[in-house]
C-alpha cells in the first residue's frame, strides 16, 4: 500500500478509531458532554483531513475502494451532515433520561457505513458498508426504548433492513455467477458487449434493486418509511432521511454508470417506473397525514422520486443535479428536523400540528425558519430546494425526459399543498390552551441554535448564489 | 445610470427588513419607512421618465440596461433592462405601492411590521419581473412575488383566506412550474443550435424553433401567462384571491400581479414564438372575447362587492388577450394603456371596497345603500371610476378599449364586434354598483363618517392619474411606442431604427404603416 492509498482511507480510519476512543471514553466515566465533543471533533477533523490534504485525483485500492471526486465530494456531504446531526442531537438527548452516550458510537459508525458505500467499488465493500450502516440504524431507531413507537419502529426497519439485505445478497450472487466478479468494472466489462441483459443478469439486478429500493424507501418498497420517520427520535430519523439514502443514492449512480445503465431499456423502464410511483405515491400520501413526521416521511419518498429522475437523465449534468440536489436536500431535511428538534419536549417529539399551532406569534423567528425550509422542500425560489430542483428539470429536460419531467412538475405543485398547508397552520391565531412551553438549557439551545443558523445561511446562499458550488461539483466530479 | 435597476429592488428588499425590524419600536416608524422607500423609488422612476421624454434614446427602445454574471455555469445573468413598456409599468407599480402603504394605515393593526414587509417583497418581485431580461431570472421574480402575497391573504385576508391563499399559491405555483419546462426547453434548443448556453432575452430572440417545438414551449409560456392575466378557463383562483385578501393585497393583486401576465405575453410570447403564437392567435382571440362577456355576466350576479369588482377584472383581461394576439400596433398599444388603466380604475374600487368595509364591515352589497347622501365625497369618486370602468370617454379606459377595439376590428371584425358588446355589459355591472351602493334609500342606519383627509388623498391621487390617462394618453402612448413595435417586430430591426421618427405622429399613423406589412 502506497503513501498515497494510505491518506485516501485515513478518512476512514479516523471514524473508526474516535467509535474505539468514544467505547473507551464511556468506560471511563460516562459523560455526555465529553463523548459529544469527542464526536463532533473527529467528524470536523475528519472532514478538514478530507478537505485540505492533498491527495491524487483518482485513487483506487484495489479491489474495493475507488477514491474520485465524486466519492470524496459525497464523503465530505456525508460528514458535514453528521456533524450537523450530532450537533442537534446533543440538545435532544440532553433532555432525555436514557443513557444517552452510547448513540455517538451508532451515529459514528453509521456515517462510517455510509461513507464506505460511497467510495466502494465492489460487492464486497458496499455489502460491508450497507450492513455496518443498517445495524447502527436498528439500535438508533430503537434507542429510546422507554417509547412504544420506537420499539416498533426498531423492529420494522430491522426485518425490513434484514429482508432487504437477503435480496440484494442473493441478486449479488446471480449477478456473480452470471459475470464472475463482484467488482463493479469487471462486471461492466461482462456486459460490454451485450445489447441486451442476459436473463440472469436481470434477475440479479433485479434483487439487487430491490434491496437498494428498500433501503431508498421508494415505491413500492416505502411501507417503513412513515412509521420508522415517526417513530424514530428525530435526530436518527433525519440521519435516516440524509445519510442513509444519500450515500445509497451516491452507490447506485456509481454502479449504474459503470455498467452503463442506460443502454438498457429494461432498467430505464424499471427506473421510470419506480421513480413516477414514488412522485405520485409520495405526494399523495403525504396529502392525508396530520402528523408533521409522516408528511415528511411521506415527501421523502417523493424527493427519491425527483432524484431517480435526474439519475434516469443521466449524462454530466444528471449527476451534477444528483449532487447538487442532494447537498440541498440534505440542509433541507436535517434543517426541517432540527427545528422539530428544537420544539420538542422531554416526553415526546414534537410532530402534530398542534404542536406548531399558531408558532408564528409563539416563536417568529423558528416559524420564519421552518417555513424557509419546508419552502425550500417545495422548490420555492430563493432557498436551495428551487436551485435543486431546477437542476433536476434541466437535466430531465436535456435528457429528453420530458413525461418524467411534467410528472415531476406537476407533483411539485402537489407538494405545495401540504407544505403551504403547515405553514398556514403555523400562522393560525392560537387563542385556547398554550401547551407549556418546552424548558431546555440555554447552553442546549445555543448550539442547537448555530447549528441551524448555519443552515439557513446555507440554505439561503445556495439558493442565491449557487454558482460556487456548481463550479465546485463540476470541477470534482469531471477530474 | 443603469445601477439604478437592481437598485429600485433592493431598496424595496431593505425597506421591507427595515420596515419588520422598527415596527418594534413603533408601528408608525415601519408605515413611514415602507412609504418612503416607495416614494423614493416613484420620483426616481419618474426623473428617468421625465429625462428620457426630453432626450429619448436614440436608435434603440432600451433606455437603460445593466448586466452582472450571476450563475456563470448556466449561463445566467442579472440582466436588467427598461424600455418603454417597463417604465410605464414600474411607474405604476410605485405609484400604487404608496397608495397600498396609505390605505393600510388604519386597516392593518396587527403584525404591521411582518405585512409591510410582505408588501413590499411583493412589490419587489412584480418590480423584478418588469425589468429582468434574463428568463431564469425571470422565472425567479415570477415565483418570488408569490410567496409575499400569499402571506399577505393568508394572514390579514377576511373570513375564507386560507382556502384563497392555497388556490392563488397552488394556481399560479403549478403554472409557472410549466412556464419553467418552456424556458430550459427553449435554453438546450437554442445551446444546441448556436452552441451558447444562455438564458439571456436577447440571445434567445432569434431561436429557430421548429413548428411542433415551438408550439410546445410556447403553450408552457402561455400558460403561466394566462392563469395570471386570467384568461376564463383559468381564472378560478381570482375571484376567491381578490375577495379574501386585504384591501392592500386586493390592490397589489388586481393592478400590478395580473399587468405581469400581461406583460409577459406582449414581452415573451409575441416575440419568442411569433409563429406559434400567430397560429393559435384565433382561438386565444376567442378566449379573450370569452372572458370579457364571461366575466362582465358573472360580475353582475355577484353579491359581494369585492367579487363583484374582481370579475369585472376579468373581464378586462379579456381585452388584453384580444390585443395582444391580433399581433397588430394599435392594438397593442391599447394593451399598454389598458394595462395602466385598468391598473388605477379596478385598483380604486378595491380600495372603496376596503373602505366601505372599514366603515360597515359587510362586503355584501344587499345590506348597502344610499351612501351618496351620507358620504358624498365618495359617492363622487366612485362615479368617476365606475365611469371609468364602463368606458366612458375622457378616463382611461376609454382609449385603451376602443384602441384595442379598432386595432383588432382589422384583424377578426366579428370578435371586435362580440367584444364591443361586452362594453354594454359593463355599463351594466357598474350602473349595478352605484344604484346598489350608493343611490336608493339607506339601508344602514348607522352614521357613516365621508373619507378622511388620507382617504381624500389617495381617491383624489387615483381621479387626477385616470383622467390624465383618459384626456392625454399621448405621453403613455409615446413612451411604449417604441418597445411596443420592437416586440411586434422583433426581425424587423430597420423599423424599428426608423420608429423614433413616429414618436410625436399621432398613435394611428401607424395603422397604415400596421396593415401594409401584415
Amino acid at each position: 500500500m502506497s503513501r498515497e492509498d494510505l491518506l485516501n482511507i485515513v478518512p476512514l480510519f479516523i471514524l473508526t478509531s474516535a467509535a474505539i476512543l468514544i467505547l473507551f471514553s464511556i468506560a471511563i466515566k460516562r459523560n455526555h458532554k465529553v463523548i459529544y465533543v469527542i464526536t463532533a471533533l473527529s467528524l470536523l477533523a475528519d472532514f478538514i483531513f478530507l478537505v485540505t490534504v492533498d491527495t491524487p485525483a483518482k485513487g483506487i485500492i484495489e479491489p474495493l475502494f475507488i477514491f474520485d471526486g465524486f466519492g470524496k465530494f459525497n464523503f465530505g456531504l456525508i460528514l458535514i451532515t453528521a456533524l450537523a446531526l450530532t450537533m442537534l442531537s446533543y440538545a435532544y438527548f440532553e433532555q432525555r433520561e436514557e443513557r444517552k452516550e452510547e448513540y455517538y458510537i451508532l451515529l459514528i459508525l453509521a456515517t462510517l457505513g455510509a461513507c464506505t458505500l460511497v467510495i466502494s467499488k465492489h460487492f464486497v465493500s458496499l455489502f460491508l458498508g450497507l450492513e455496518i450502516l443498517s445495524v447502527s440504524l436498528y439500535s438508533m431507531i430503537a434507542y429510546l426504548r422507554k417509547r412504544k413507537r420506537s420499539d416498533e419502529a426498531g423492529i420494522k426497519y430491522l426485518i425490513m433492513a434484514a429482508f432487504s439485505s437477503a435480496f440484494m445478497l442473493f441478486g449479488m450472487a446471480l449477478i456473480y455467477y452470471t459475470t464472475g466478479s463482484m467488482e463493479f468494472g469487471a462486471i461492466a466489462s461482462y456486459l460490454a458487449p451485450f445489447s441486451k441483459l442476459p436473463l440472469l443478469m436481470i434477475a440479479g439486478l433485479g434483487f439487487l434493486l430491490i434491496g437498494i429500493g428498500f433501503k431508498l424507501g421508494v415505491v413500492p418498497f416505502h411501507m417503513w418509511i412513515a412509521d420508522v420517520y415517526e417513530g424514530a427520535p428525530l435526530p436518527v430519523t433525519s440521519f435516516i432521511a440524509t445519510v442513509s439514502k444519500g450515500g445509497i443514492v451516491i452507490l447506485l449512480v456509481r454502479f449504474f454508470l459503470q455498467i452503463n445503465g442506460h443502454q438498457y431499456t429494461s432498467l430505464v423502464v424499471i427506473f421510470s417506473v419506480v421513480a413516477i410511483a414514488s412522485m405520485f405515491i409520495g405526494n399523495l400520501l403525504a396529502l392525508q397525514q396530520q402528523n408533521i413526521k409522516r408528511i415528511l416521511a411521506y415527501s421523502s419518498i417523493s424527493h427519491m422520486g425527483y432524484i431517480l429522475v435526474a439519475f434516469l437523465a443521466g449524462g454530466s449534468l444528471g449527476i451534477e443535479a444528483v449532487a447538487f440536489y442532494l447537498v440541498a436536500y440534505f440542509i433541507t431535511t436535517v434543517g426541517a428536523f432540527g427545528i422539530l428538534t428544537t420544539l420538542s419536549d422531554s416526553q415526546r417529539d414534537a410532530e402534530l400540528f398542534d404542536d406548531v399551532r399558531g408558532l408564528f406569534w409563539r416563536r417568529p423567528w423558528t416559524a420564519a425558519i421552518f417555513s424557509a425550509m419546508l419552502l425550500s422542500l417545495a422548490g420555492v425560489p430563493l432557498t436551495a430546494g428551487f436551485v435543486g430542483e431546477f437542476y433536476i428539470v434541466a437535466a430531465g429536460v436535456q435528457g429528453n425526459m420530458w413525461l418524467l419531467v411534467i410528472i415531476l412538475v406537476i407533483n411539485s405543485a402537489i407538494g405545495l399543498f401540504y407544505y403551504i398547508r403547515i405553514i398556514s397552520i403555523m400562522s393560525e391565531k392560537q387563542e385556547a390552551i398554550d401547551r407549556p412551553e418546552v424548558t431546555l438549557k440555554p447552553s442546549v439551545y445555543f448550539i442547537s441554535g448555530i447549528t441551524i443558523a448555519a443552515l439557513v445561511i446555507a440554505l439561503f446562499w445556495v439558493g442565491i448564489f449557487p454558482d460556487r458550488l456548481m463550479t465546485l461539483i463540476r470541477f470534482l466530479i469531471f477530474s | 445610470m443603469a445601477i439604478i435597476l437592481p437598485g429600485f429592488i433592493v431598496t424595496l428588499l431593505l425597506g421591507g427588513i427595515l420596515s419588520w425590524i422598527v415596527a418594534k419600536q413603533s408601528h408608525l416608524y415601519a408605515r413611514w419607512i415602507s412609504l418612503l422607500t416607495l416614494l423614493a423609488n416613484f420620483i426616481a422612476i419618474i426623473i428617468i421618465w421625465i429625462q428620457n421624454m426630453k432626450s429619448p434614446a436614440s436608435g434603440s427602445s432600451w433606455i437603460l440596461n445593466f448586466s452582472v454574471a450571476w450563475i456563470p455555469s448556466f449561463g445566467i445573468n442579472f440582466h436588467m433592462a427598461l424600455d418603454g413598456l417597463s417604465l410605464l409599468l414600474l411607474s405604476l407599480t410605485f405609484f400604487l405601492g404608496i397608495l397600498s402603504v396609505l390605505i393600510s394605515w388604519k386597516e392593518i393593526q396587527s403584525r404591521v411590521g411582518l405585512y409591510h414587509f410582505c408588501l413590499l417583497w411583493v412589490l419587489a418581485g412584480i418590480t423584478g419581473v418588469f425589468l429582468t431580461m434574463d428568463l431564469f431570472l425571470f422565472y425567479f421574480f415570477w415565483e418570488v412575488m408569490l410567496i409575499p402575497m400569499f402571506f399577505l391573504i393568508l394572514i390579514w385576508g377576511h373570513e375564507n383566506r386560507r382556502y384563497a391563499a392555497f388556490k392563488f399559491f397552488i394556481f399560479t405555483q403549478a403554472s409557472g412550474l410549466l412556464m419553467l419546462l418552456s424556458i430550459l426547453g427553449l435554453y438546450f434548443v437554442h445551446g444546441g443550435q448556436t452552441g451558447i448556453y444562455s438564458f439571456d432575452y436577447f440571445q434567445l430572440l432569434g431561436t429557430a424553433l421548429a413548428p411542433k417545438i415551438g408550439m410546445w414551449l410556447m403553450l408552457g409560456f402561455l400558460v403561466a401567462f394566462i392563469v395570471k392575466l386570467p384568461a376564463v378557463p383559468f381564472h378560478a383562483w381570482l375571484p376567491d384571491a381578490h375577495s379574501e385578501a386585504p384591501t392592500a393585497g386586493s390592490l397589489v393583486l388586481a393592478a400590478l400581479m395580473l399587468k405581469t401576465g400581461a406583460y409577459g405575453l406582449l414581452r415573451f410570447i409575441v416575440p419568442l414564438f411569433r409563429d406559434a403564437a400567430m397560429e393559435i392567435a384565433p382561438w386565444a382571440m376567442a378566449i379573450g372575447v370569452l372572458g370579457i362577456l364571461y366575466g362582465a355576466l358573472l360580475a353582475f350576479s355577484q353579491t359581494n362587492l369585492k367579487r363583484l369588482v374582481a370579475y369585472t377584472s376579468v373581464s378586462h383581461m379579456g381585452f388584453i388577450m384580444l390585443g395582444v394576439f391580433s399581433f397588430n400596433e394599435v392594438a397593442a398599444q391599447g394593451v399598454v394603456m389598458q394595462m395602466m388603466a385598468h391598473g388605477i380604475s379596478t385598483g380604486a374600487l378595491f380600495i372603496l371596497a376596503g373602505m366601505i368595509y372599514e366603515r360597515i364591515h359587510t362586503r355584501d352589497i344587499r345590506e348597502m345603500g344610499g351612501f351618496w347622501m351620507k358620504m358624498p365625497f365618495m359617492g363622487a369618486t366612485a362615479l368617476v371610476f365606475t365611469m371609468a370602468t364602463w368606458g366612458l370617454p375622457g378616463l382611461g379606459n376609454f382609449v385603451a378599449e376602443f384602441l384595442t377595439l379598432v386595432g383588432v376590428w382589422q384583424v377578426a371584425p366579428m370578435l371586435t364586434i362580440l367584444a364591443a358588446i361586452g362594453l354594454v355589459a359593463a355599463t351594466a355591472y357598474s350602473l349595478r354598483i352605484l344604484q346598489k351602493v350608493f343611490y336608493g334609500s339607506p339601508v344602514v342606519s348607522m352614521e357613516l363618517t365621508d373619507l378622511s383627509f388620507r382617504e381624500r388623498i389617495i381617491m383624489g391621487a387615483l381621479v387626477i392619474s385616470i383622467i390624465w390617462l383618459g384626456l392625454f394618453p399621448q405621453p403613455v402612448l409615446n413612451t411604449s411606442i417604441e418597445a411596443v413595435n420592437v416586440m411586434l417586430h422583433p426581425n424587423n430591426k430597420v423599423e424599428a431604427s426608423v420608429l423614433p421618427s413616429l414618436k410625436t405622429g399621432d398613435a394611428f399613423s401607424l395603422r397604415e404603416k400596421g396593415g401594409s406589412d401584415e
